[in-house]
């Protein structure tokens, strides 16, 4: 493949590199003014700053990091606890499904977000609360796309397994768990999206440690500052890019059989 | 072991106002143990159904199957089952694949990769332990699927078309690996084909169905020592003969449900080039 390997990298970073000078350009000769979009060499010295003094000052950057990929992880993590175990019984059972189905039907539509106050009332401002709403957001990808991958797998795989004496746990865990795995991944990648547009939401409206992200960036905007502002946003775009090239090398890995 | 068929009956439940349809209409045959026994009909005739119920997937309406002296009621593992469309786990590697039953039979890693490996060389497929399903053909697959029944030792394998999907040349080739591989392990084969050059070639009897309802029209003994000549005169007449057969039920089943009322028996088959479209017509 001529567009793959060696190549593909720097082919790929070469547009964005030409949008950044481009940006640059703009802002030196006044085009885009500097409070409202400022240039890509102040968003990287504001960058720095939060590197090194910390914002607010003793706040570090990796701190803020740290918390805000701890919540992710922490209600995605509980989004597949429960999310795959019941994907996978409501993939298999139509009595289940219709049990289940007008709940997810109903809670679905609600943004994570509407949860904020009930989960305040319910386990107070900190990690808590974060994480539980994060796993709103991230069960409903998972779960229905888990129930739509049981159910794409063909009848005559599961007859099969049956045939050649398969247990109910192990047709779960050697039938239905892998076969439906390429469409929960899809679900997982979703949820970690929805997972990180739901967090810094969440941690506009205040967090107990002083460390998060979205904290950082309504830091950002108390001193006016929109270099730090945009170079926040920067820092999650980066992080969301480079969790989603995690799962795709784990796909890759784990669906090498497609 | 032997397998019996005894009556055998499996009907659909019609939709608003029609009275359903009987699909088996009281199929009886037997399978002596270690016999083959292939299957013969015109196609929607029910043949999947009648191996669905054998396999214990399907309830029979009436009658009932049994193996040795075991009346079937559920899936069990003495009976195998291969069907035209690969059954294999995609995401499983050739070997693994053949383990799966073993795995779920209890047999420790280090034994079951022997068995393993022991059946892949049955069907002639020493090599290709670590390969995907995706790096193998067609044909390749349907060996594996065969290993994979043979490795926990059915009693009964039930096979369903599973040639049917194959060029001339791999489904021949298949065909004699077959015959091969059960000359040493003696399973009793209940073999379903459209195919009548399969049927004779395969089968120590061919069991002929007739339209739907479907019932068993036509028995014959295949007495014919292996190995078998394809295009000799002996499988040639009892081609003959079963074609026959074959085409007479296609003619029954499309006039079948007009002669009822419109002709009489005898008139549908003089002329069986025109009538049943003129029948269908009026």
């Amino acid at each position: 493949m001529v567009s793959g390997g060696r190549w593909r990298f720097p082919l790929q970073l070469a547009p964005l590199v030409a949008a950044g000078l481009l940006w640059e350009a703009f802002g030196a000769a006044g085009i885009i003014p500097e409070n409202r979009l400022p240039p890509p060499s102040h968003v990287l010295s504001g960058l720095a700053e939060m590197v090194t003094r910390g914002l607010p000052p003793g706040s570090h950057l990796l701190g803020h990091c740290v918390a805000s990929l701890r919540r992710v992880l922490g209600g995605v993590v509980a989004a597949l606890a429960v999310g795959i175990p019941l994907g996978l019984l409501m993939g298999r059972s139509a009595w289940l499904r219709s049990l289940v189905n007008p709940f997810v039907e109903l809670l679905r539509p609600i943004p994570p977000l509407a949860w904020v106050p009930l989960a305040i009332l319910w386990l107070g401002i900190g990690d808590g609360s974060a994480v539980f709403i994060i796993f709103l957001g991230a069960f409903f990808p998972i779960l229905l796309n888990t129930v739509a991958g049981v159910r794409a797998i063909e009848r005559g795989l599961i007859e099969a397994a049956i045939i050649l004496g398969a247990s109910r746990r192990e047709l779960f865990l050697k039938v239905l768990a892998p076969g439906a795995l390429p469409a929960t991944i899809t679900g997982v990648r979703i949820a970690i999206g929805v997972g990180w547009m739901t967090l810094v939401a969440a941690e506009f409206t205040g967090v107990k440690s002083g460390y998060g992200l979205g904290y950082m960036i309504m830091t950002a905007r108390d001193i006016q500052r929109a270099d730090q502002i945009v170079a926040g946003m920067l820092v999650i775009g980066l992080i969301g890019f480079a969790m989603d090239a995690l799962i795709r090398a784990a796909e890759r890995r784990l669906l090498r059989w497609r | 072991m032997e397998l019996r068929v005894e009556g055998v009956e499996k009907g659909f439940p019609g939709t608003s106002g029609d009275a359903g349809r009987l699909i088996l209409g009281g199929v009886s045959f037997a399978a002596p143990d270690g016999g083959i026994v292939c299957v013969l009909g015109p196609s929607g005739c029910g043949k999947t159904t009648l191996l669905r119920i054998i396999a214990g997937l399907e309830r029979a309406d009436r009658g009932r199957v049994t193996i040795g002296d075991r009346v079937v009621s559920g899936t069990m593992r003495e009976i195998g089952y291969i069907t035209q469309e690969t059954t294999l786990l995609p995401w499983r590697t050739v070997l693994s694949n053949v383990e799966l039953g073993l795995e779920f039979a209890g047999v420790s890693p280090a034994q079951r990769r022997a068995t393993a490996r022991r059946c892949l060389e049955l069907v002639e497929l020493a090599g290709f332990d670590g390969y995907h399903l995706k790096q193998i053909s067609g044909g390749m697959k349907q060996k594996v699927a065969l290993a994979r029944a043979l490795a926990v030792e059915p009693r009964v394998l039930l096979m369903d078309e599973p040639f049917a999907a194959l060029d001339a040349q791999t489904r021949n080739a298949l065909q004699e690996v077959l015959l091969h591989v059960l000359e040493r392990t003696r399973t009793t084969v209940v073999f379903v084909t459209h195919n009548v050059d399969e049927a004779v070639f395969l089968g120590d009897r061919v069991v002929c169905m007739t339209a739907q309802p479907t019932r068993v029209g036509k028995s014959v003994e295949v007495r014919v020592p292996r190995p078998r000549d394809r295009t000799g005169p002996e499988l040639n007449a009892l081609r003959k003969e079963l074609l026959a057969f074959l085409a007479e039920q296609r003619l029954n089943s499309r006039t079948a449900p007009v002669e009822a009322d419109l002709q009489p028996p005898g008139a549908a088959a003089g002329s069986p080039g025109t009538l049943p479209n003129e029948a269908r017509a009026k």
